[in-house]
């Protein structure tokens, strides 16, 4: 880890909650770290755990996932979904040696401009210190990762 | 896939991104990218020239895929379809970079901010080798509408769309329509007669043919989408039957059990059968059943023995209609900030402290002193006026404890209370303030009168109102004088701050509306998109968007209706064509999808012993997609190929 390391974070961003927040956050000129590349999803509901694996396994040094806050979901329930299924993401990134800390999950509103800055800055930090990402020794190739994340999908 | 040819813009979008963006240094990045035919950048590429630009390559070059990098394609990416399709292009050959919200505008350093650019450049480009055109869908639009909350903004929305011919259901939870506007007394700043303006308007719209008003009922769920919504709305049981009812009002004389008024405030008393203000509509009384004693002991029945008509009618239950409607207007209004969560200003401990909603019942004619303002001993009015009355703003609004935002019309509702104290009284009235917010037409005219009539205004946020040997003090901070002040009156009036109506979470999830930090409706675009929300079809009006004053709730309402009927004129309305779909020879009919799906839009199909998609239910979320363990579905637009391209490029550069 060098004082120049500049993490490279992927987030994964539904379009209603928190893409909106992260355009508000932008129209309202709030700095946060350019860390963060942004990948609009309809749904946090779409994210599929090959997704996560993918970033990593390509060179994300961290991975951030958000929707829309419990209830608010535009689709009714698909936050719900990635919910559930976000304990079997972090099972799986666990097993494949992926520090805590470089993925995360949370609730953005379309309002919370400030907080999703916030939560950017936070998240920064967090994978600035754990250094960059290496993939373990012996990390089987993608097409394994895909079994093994389910075929490409999480079977929930 | 014939050969791919590429064209990629980055705008400038006048400084906005060029200021931080190397956007030439993108270009040149660009030009080297796979596939990539033309790349140039230009100062506003939504703009005629820029548009032009686009077309102009798509004709001459032989693009066909194009990515604009600019702002966020919440903002323009129909616009860049639009023009695509114009150059004979399907639309969905078309990637957006957002370069501006999520770049330029959020980014402290040039280099930094320049190098996030390329990678989203990069990572569209590569991403939009993989579109595929996309057809798409239109469906036909039911014409008829429903307007949820009957005040000012719903009652002028039904009455728009009416008017233009179009059937209407107007839903009102309480047992009247006239929302917040019908307690006022007087309007500012031209003191017209609440009531005068109003009525009409409600009579006119419970008699309109094409509006059913529904009153007492409430919106339980909503199905379906833009243009074909299946809304399901209780009836409230109102134990008396509205068909036989003729208002004379003979149950309520005879009702023995008093309750304390709402519409008053409680400072008079209503029965338990009741109309909440004579000029109620309908003009039907309900019955609370929590406070009526033939519900409570069996015992009584008074107004069904008395009611001439035989209207009264123990054994009604709730009614559950279904509406099916092409669009819905939600204007479900406000609340006002409950001064008991704040016992420094003295609300509810002394019975001359009073909020503003209160003082209007007062001063109003049909209020529970005739439109005297007089004091109240041990729970009384007695015959005494007030020698002096303090008027105490921003109560719960521009305070961090309780609400941070200004409620906006309370400094005029204030004014025009101070007036009318004035005028009945002659008493010497206090105005505290933070600033006097007088814009409008007329505001700050009505302001400059309100000050020559003698109201003393002190300048400084009433902080705390206490009670010394019978009297009342205010006391504040004169941030004029530099002073603490502690001012004896006879009574208190607070004007309290602006909240969203109790039951507004609910209301936004039944529609799908998204709330801002406030807990105010949030509308799709601040600016631009005032009445829109996230879900289509589905307008907001009036203060459940944010508080606002009579003639910005009935401008939003005509707004409203405006929306509804654009919508249902056009009599067809476009479906986006983001939806999933299933390879049935890849499905294994293992049914994990089935029940993911919130609309049901997944149906398993015993012969094929697959699973499918039916397109017109489906919108597009894509977590069945993520769930399939065989990698049967997918999303249109959003498909694994696309995303994983996105992928490689964010995570690599």
């Amino acid at each position: 880890m060098t004082e120049s390391f500049e993490p490279r974070i992927v987030g994964f961003l539904c379009n209603w909650c928190s893409y909106a927040g992260a355009d508000l956050a932008g129209v309202s000129r709030l700095k946060y770290p350019a860390n963060l590349r942004i990948i609009r999803v309809m749904c946090s509901g779409r994210v599929e755990p090959s997704f996560i694996l993918k970033a990593f396994r390509d060179g994300a040094d961290g991975v951030l996932v958000a929707g829309c806050h419990p209830g608010d979901c535009h689709y009714m329930e698909g936050n719900y979904k990635t919910m559930r299924r976000w304990v079997m993401i972090e099972g799986i990134l666990e097993d494949f040696g992926v520090e805590k800390g470089r993925f995360r999950l949370a609730w953005v509103s379309a309002s919370e401009g400030d907080r999703f800055a916030a939560l950017v800055r936070e998240m920064v930090e967090d994978v600035r210190r754990l250094g960059p990402f290496r993939l373990p020794e012996g990390t089987p190739d993608q097409a394994t990762l895909a079994v093994a994340a389910g075929g490409g999908g999480s079977g929930a | 896939m014939s050969e791919v040819r590429i064209a990629v813009y980055v705008c400038h979008c006048g400084t906005n991104i060029a200021d931080k963006v190397d956007v030439a240094g993108v270009r040149e990045f660009a030009r080297r990218l796979p596939g990539v035919e033309v790349a140039r950048d230009y100062q506003y590429m939504c703009a005629d020239p820029g548009q032009e630009l686009l077309r102009s390559d798509i004709r001459e070059r032989g693009i066909n895929r194009v990515v604009v990098a600019s702002c966020s394609p919440r903002m323009h990416e129909a616009t860049f379809r639009q023009v695509l399709e114009s150059a004979g292009l399907n639309g969905y050959l078309f990637e957006m970079a957002n370069i501006r919200e999520h770049c330029s505008w959020v980014t402290e350093e040039s280099e930094l901010a320049t190098h996030k650019a390329r990678a989203l450049v990069a990572a569209a480009v590569k991403r939009v080798r993989f579109h595929a055109p996309l057809e798409e869908r239109y469906v036909e639009v039911n014409q008829k509408a429903l307007v949820v909350g009957g005040g000012i903004a719903g009652i002028e929305a039904a009455l728009k769309i009416a008017r233009a011919g179009k059937k209407v259901w107007l839903v009102e939870r309480g047992p009247s329509i006239g929302g917040k506007m019908a307690g006022l007394d007087k309007t500012f700043p031209t003191l017209d007669c609440s009531a005068c303006i109003l009525t009409p308007k409600m009579v006119e719209a419970a008699q309109h043919p094409k509006i059913t008003l529904l009153s007492y009922s409430e919106v339980e769920g909503v199905d379906g989408y833009v243009g074909n919504f299946q809304v399901t709305v209780r009836r409230k049981a109102r134990y008396v039957r509205e068909e036989d009812c003729t208002g004379c009002g003979t149950c309520y004389q005879k009702c023995p059990k008093k309750v304390p008024s709402e519409f008053d405030g409680g400072l008079s008393h209503r029965k338990a059968i009741y109309v909440p203000f004579p000029q109620a509509v309908p003009n039907v009384p309900v019955i609370d059943r929590s406070n009526c004693i033939r519900f409570q002991t069996g015992r009584c029945g008074a107004c069904e023995k008395f009611c001439p008509r035989d209207a009264v009618d123990f054994e009604q239950e709730d009614e559950f209609l279904t509406l099916e409607v092409g669009a819905v207007i939600v204007a479900t209004g406000y609340e006002t900030f409950q001064p008991q969560e704040a016992p420094q200003w003295g609300w509810g401990r002394y019975e001359n402290v009073l909020t503003a909603r209160q003082l209007e019942r007062l001063v109003n004619a049909s209020g529970p002193t005739g439109g005297k303002v007089l004091l109240r001993r041990d729970g009384e009015f007695t015959d005494e006026v007030p020698k002096s009355v303090a008027v105490l703003h921003c109560i719960g609004s521009r305070d961090e404890n309780y609400y941070p935002y200004c409620s906006r019309l309370c400094c005029m509702a204030s004014l025009k209370l101070a007036h009318l104290i004035r005028e009945k009284t002659g008493a010497q009235v206090y105005s505290f303030y933070i600033d006097i917010r007088s814009a409008g037409k007329g505001y700050e005219e009505f302001y400059t009168r309100v000050q020559a009539e003698g109201i003393q205004f002190i300048r400084g946020k009433g902080a705390e109102v206490l009670e010394r040997d019978g009297q009342l003090y205010v006391h504040a901070e004169d941030t004029l004088l530099g002073a603490y002040r502690e001012v004896p009156v006879d009574m208190v009036v607070l004007s309290t701050a602006v909240t969203p109506a109790p039951g507004a979470e609910r209301v936004a999830q039944i529609f799908g509306i998204q709330r801002g930090q406030d807990g105010f409706f949030l509308e799709s675009h601040p600016k631009l998109e005032p009445l829109k929300t996230a879900t289509e079809g589905i307008y907001i009006v009036g203060c459940c968007q944010g508080p606002k004053d009579i003639p910005d709730s009935v401008a939003q309402g005509a707004g409203g209706a405006a929306e509804v009927l654009s919508l249902l004129t056009a009599g067809r309305v476009q479906i986006s064509p983001v939806v999933a779909e299933i390879d049935a020879e890849a499905c294994s009919g293992c049914k994990v999808c089935v029940p993911l799906c919130p609309y049901s839009a997944i149906k398993y199909d015993e012969e094929r012993g697959a699973c499918g998609v039916n397109e017109a239910l489906c919108k597009g979320c894509g977590t069945c997609v993520a769930s399939c363990p065989s990698g049967a579905l997918s999303c249109r637009h959003f498909t694994d190929e696309q995303i994983y391209a996105q992928i490689e490029e964010v995570s690599s550069l």
